[in-house]
């Protein structure tokens, strides 16, 4: 029998809660020793996936495959599935060594071997020392890799993560973020990763899956949910954009022009399988890092001081309301004609010819980094 | 534990009560013995005194009064069996001054018992309030043959009679085996070889026994019910029961009914003697013996006392004693120090013997 | 209480008179506080013991002349009439804890983790009933529907199940039956209350790693809920033991319990000085037992019933 592809597959999942669809009609296919992460606003549904997943919940339509097989008619502690929960779960009245024993022993392995194992797995999170401590000595990073080491003994086929991260300082995330990609490649177990902090998917998945209401909106790498978004959804809610509200004049080749209420007439492509006609209210987004921002009156695009290609298919002019100052990474609040306030990401040198509060300014951008969606489709927040 | 906290709040809260009102008179009495119509015509006679009363028994008056050394109550009703030994060892009560009780309408042989029993030192402690007997109480249509002590213990009968385990059924069945109980108290080594023989007799009853009753109420449930057919029972309960099914009569043993006089005594430190003393002339008064008589169902001290029961009562003591009967009885001797003990342990043996 | 605010007084003192006159008034307002629980406990418990241990070093010699001496306490022992009731009471109050956290458990562990708020509410209230009616009426109810002219008998009589009445009062079954009913709630509420606080994801990592109902309940449930279960045995077994009117109402003629004897003692025998020395070894055997329950289950005082 050749080994399947798919560590975890789930195929047309629903899941109803009274009149609330939590989980609609969801499909995935993950492949094996991949780092896999759903994304999504709370209630979107991705615990209740994740709990059908583990077998805490049952779907009330579709499958879900293990290695293949189907896993619904096997209870929680029958599946080789095993969860890293929110608050870690890490049983208080036992020290660190019976915690992680704690499967073994159900597994009814025997006594030396449990030894081994479980020394083996703390030398693999780097905590050798830590087996007779109580849980209530450890530091919260130190608690964070026992509840992944006490999953890991077990030589799970999936490693599920609920937010794992999200009860520790953001210092410790940081750190952490990096150290659990370090540790699923060590382990080269499937890990499937719930959270609502986009950077943390972005960091450190394989594969992203961003959900809302209850529906996968789009699957893909980091940098195809980043910059291909199929849905206003996830360009809004994957990364930061400017957005403006439209209405398409005329369509081109390349894409559309459209006209904003206040009359400002911008050109945008269409994102990924979007359809639109004349007429049709559309939604404009344009990430920051995209717009070039030019003194006012200024000609050319290769300015010092803006970053991004320098398209210039569409021009507003504005007056820069405020500096973000973050080094690198600085970002301009410019007020347009509009009244609206509008993003530009700049790198500030420290030079004389710096931007400052007050000045008038250009934004340009190029119609390829401008993604319009119909507005029917959902709002993004 | 738990009682001699309760009697030591219960003594600070009343000491602390007491201290207000001087003309209270706080009454430990039993239960219908100072019924709600006499203590309104005696405040009525008297205006400036308020009267309070405690209902309790015998066992729990000496405890309260210990408790104290005799404080918190002015007036106590303890049977007179339960007065010389009490008052030599705890020291709770005080002498009465005779000359401010009227005794010239009491019975004279229940007045001349009562203070031969309460005499220490030349002085009187006791004078006699109402009397009554122990027992056996029978429902004639059932158990038409019940005429002994030692009948509760008829096989016949078995598990269809009860007795209350108390000092009492240890003297009766002392006298159904042909001993005379009292007459050993002088002689306590004596009375233990009776009391031996009495504990043996009694555990071996203990399987014919339905359960031991605890006070009127569940006697007189147990009875009305069929659950039990004979009982050693006070007459008063016999009496009311009588009133309700004609067939339970109250017998007197072929060896006696034993008697006893529930008296009046002062606590040693009570604060409204002469309350009391009212309290003690009023409550002798025929026609305030006759309203104390219907509600306690016992015969009062005084001369004629029979003719001042109420009719049904009356028709219930008839049912019950013959003139024999009465010669019959036999009242309770004093209890001498020591014996309670020796009492006490023989009840914890039958208490614990399993005899089913 | 006032030392250990006489220890932190002088730090805050040097920092200004201000505060030295506020620590003042929290003294003061601290002292006032505690004034009544202290008196409390001074006057209804520390004294009164304190005059019972006294009361049981006496022996009577004659009327109205003690000396002191352990004779009391040796009667006691001398007596196994004595012995063999407390050993039963305790063999008995031991039983009614254990069907009490087997029967509590599982309404427990309902109430903290499976039920909404509003049944909550209500198994709560169901719980509180049987305390709002006292001891001796609760008694009387059970001796109404029990006994053998009882509710149940006759019902079972006239629905043809059996031919003659049957007596279910004064066996040790109902003593104890009665018992359980009437200190469920103070199993309950501690069990609730840890139960309460254990994360129920907790729960589920159990199930997850491969344990079974068992294996979770076992392992994890119970070692968890061990604070809760420990305080709960400690008062039910201590109430249990120190009760008195249910084992007398509904034991019968064979229902041996030794606050009865103590309560004879007292009351029947005028024997004060036997009373309190049985009072005091009530005291210390179950202390005893408590003392074992805790060693046994690896728990403190101060890890169960303070905390619960």
């Amino acid at each position: 029998m050749t080994e399947h592809a798919f560590d975890l597959e789930c195929i047309d999942v629903s899941r109803q809660f009274g009149s609330v669809r939590a989980v609609d009609n969801v499909s995935l296919s993950i492949p094996r020793g991949s780092f896999f992460s759903i994304l999504g606003p709370s209630g979107c549904g991705k615990t209740t996936l994740m709990r059908m997943i583990a077998g805490f919940e049952n779907p009330d339509h579709g499958d879900i495959r293990i290695k293949g097989k189907s896993v619904l008619k096997a209870a929680p502690n029958k599946r080789n599935v095993k969860m890293v929960f929110q608050h870690l779960a890490l049983f208080p009245m036992m020290n660190v060594h019976d915690n992680i024993a704690y499967g073994l022993r159900c597994a009814g392995v025997p006594a030396a071997e449990i030894t081994r194992k479980v020394q083996d797995v703390l030398e693999r999170v780097a905590l050798p020392d830590v087996a007779k401590r109580d849980i209530q000595q450890l530091s919260g990073g130190q608690k964070q890799r026992i509840a992944i080491a006490r999953c890991m003994v077990l030589d799970p086929d999936v490693l599920l993560l609920d937010e794992p991260l999200g009860a520790l300082d953001l210092k410790l995330r940081e750190a952490m973020k990096i150290e659990l990609k370090l540790l699923q490649h060590q382990f080269n177990t499937t890990f499937v990763y719930i959270t609502h902090d986009q950077s943390e998917a972005l960091v450190m998945s394989d594969q992203v899956a961003v959900m809302n209401q209850g529906r996968f909106e789009q699957v893909g790498t980091p940098q195809m949910l980043y910059q291909q978004p199929e849905t206003a959804f996830v360009a809004g809610f994957v990364g930061d954009a400017n957005l403006w509200h439209g209405k398409v004049e005329s369509m081109t080749e390349l894409g559309a022009v459209l006209r904003t209420p206040a009359g400002t007439a911008l050109q945008a492509r269409l994102a990924g399988s979007q359809r639109c006609r004349v007429g049709d209210e559309v939604n404009i987004y344009t990430r920051p890092e995209f717009m070039s921002v030019l003194p006012s009156g200024g000609e050319t695009s290769n300015n010092a001081g803006t970053r991004g290609t320098a398209g210039a298919d569409n021009v507003l002019e504005g007056r820069v309301d405020s500096v973000l100052f973050n080094g690198a990474n600085s970002r301009l609040l410019i007020r347009t004609a509009e009244q609206a306030l509008v993003e530009a990401d700049v790198t500030l040198t420290g030079g004389s010819d710096d931007i400052k509060p007050g000045e008038a300014v250009k934004l340009q951008w190029s119609m390829q980094q401008t993604l319009c969606f119909p507005a029917s489709a959902a709002q993004a927040s | 534990m738990k009682s001699v906290l309760s009697a030591i709040t219960a003594s600070v809260a009343l000491s602390l009560a007491s201290g207000a009102q001087a003309e209270t008179l706080r009454l430990l009495t039993w239960g219908s013995y100072a019924p709600d119509n006499v203590i309104e015509m005696f405040e009525e006679k008297y205006p400036d005194i308020d009267v309070e009363v405690t209902y309790s028994n015998n066992e729990e008056m000496i405890a309260k009064l210990r408790a104290t050394g005799g404080a918190g109550f002015d007036l106590a009703q303890p049977s007179h069996d339960r007065i010389y030994a009490a008052q030599l060892e705890f020291d709770i009560y005080k002498p009465l001054d005779l000359s401010q009780i009227d005794t010239s309408n009491m019975t004279p042989k229940l007045l001349d018992g009562v203070k031969e029993n309460a005499t220490i030192d030349g002085e009187v402690y006791a004078v006699p309030h109402q009397w009554g007997t122990t027992g056996l109480m029978v429902n004639t249509a059932e158990a038409p043959d019940v005429k002994s002590w030692g009948d509760l213990c008829d096989p016949a009968y078995q598990g269809k009679t009860s007795m209350r385990l108390k000092r009492t059924i240890l003297l009766a069945t002392a006298y159904s085996l042909g001993e005379d109980p009292f007459a050993a108290y002088s002689d306590l080594d004596k009375y233990q070889g009776i009391l031996d023989d009495v504990t043996e007799k009694l555990i071996e009853c203990k399987d014919n026994i339905k359960a031991y009753w605890q006070g009127g109420d569940d006697l007189s449930a147990m009875m009305l019910s069929g659950e039990i057919v004979a009982s050693e029972s006070w007459d008063s309960t016999a009496y009311k029961l009588f009133g309700e099914n004609p067939d339970i009569k109250f017998v007197p043993p072929a060896t006696g009914a034993l008697a006893w006089i529930d008296t009046f005594v002062l606590p040693r430190k009570g604060k409204a003697d002469d309350a009391a003393y009212k309290w003690i002339n009023f409550v002798l008064q025929p026609e305030i013996v006759e309203l104390m008589s219907a509600s306690t169902g016992a015969i009062a001290s005084i001369n004629g006392a029979a003719d001042l029961l109420p009719a049904d009562k009356k028709a219930a003591v008839n049912a019950a004693f013959s003139d024999a009967d009465i010669d019959n009885l036999k009242f309770f001797a004093n209890i001498p120090p020591g014996v309670e003990d020796m009492e006490g342990k023989a009840l914890e043996k039958i208490k614990a013997a399993t005899g089913g | 209480m006032v030392d250990a605010a006489d220890s932190v007084l002088p730090c805050i003192c040097g920092t200004g008179e201000l505060i030295a006159v506020g620590s003042d008034i929290r003294k003061l307002s601290l002292l006032l506080l505690f004034l009544p629980f202290s008196l409390w406990i001074l006057l209804l418990i520390i004294l009164p013991h304190v005059g019972m241990v006294v009361l049981s070093l006496r022996e009577k010699v004659a009327p109205r002349v003690y000396e002191f001496g352990f004779g009391n306490y040796i009667d006691f022992f001398m007596e196994p009439i004595y012995w063999n009731t407390l050993i039963r009471t305790g063999l008995m109050s031991l039983l009614v804890t254990f069907l009490a956290l087997l029967i509590g458990f599982p309404v427990a562990y309902y109430i903290a983790k499976l039920a909404g708020n509003r049944t909550k509410g209500m198994l709560f209230m169901l719980c509180l009933i049987p305390l709002w009616v006292s001891d001796l009426i609760r008694a009387f109810g059970w001796i109404l529907l029990l006994r053998e002219s009882g509710i149940i008998s006759s019902f079972l009589m006239s629905s043809g199940l059996i031919d003659t009445p049957i007596e279910f009062l004064y066996t040790d079954a109902t003593v104890i039956m009665g018992l359980v009913y009437t200190v469920m709630l103070f199993m309950i509420v501690p069990l609730v209350s840890t139960l309460d606080g254990m994360d129920n994801a907790m729960i589920e990592a159990g199930y997850n790693l491969g344990g079974n109902g068992f294996t979770v309940l076992r392992r994890i449930i119970i070692p968890y809920a061990m604070p809760g279960i420990v305080s709960g045995c400690i008062v039910v077994f201590m109430m249990t033991a120190g009760s008195y009117l249910t084992p007398i109402l509904m034991g019968g003629k064979n229902s041996s319990w030794f606050t009865e004897q103590i309560y004879d003692q007292f009351i029947s025998r005028y024997n004060w000085e036997s009373g309190a020395a049985f009072g005091f070894l009530l005291l210390a055997f179950t202390s005893v037992v408590v003392w074992l329950g805790l060693k046994l289950s690896g728990q403190t005082l101060s890890s169960t019933v303070a905390k619960s």
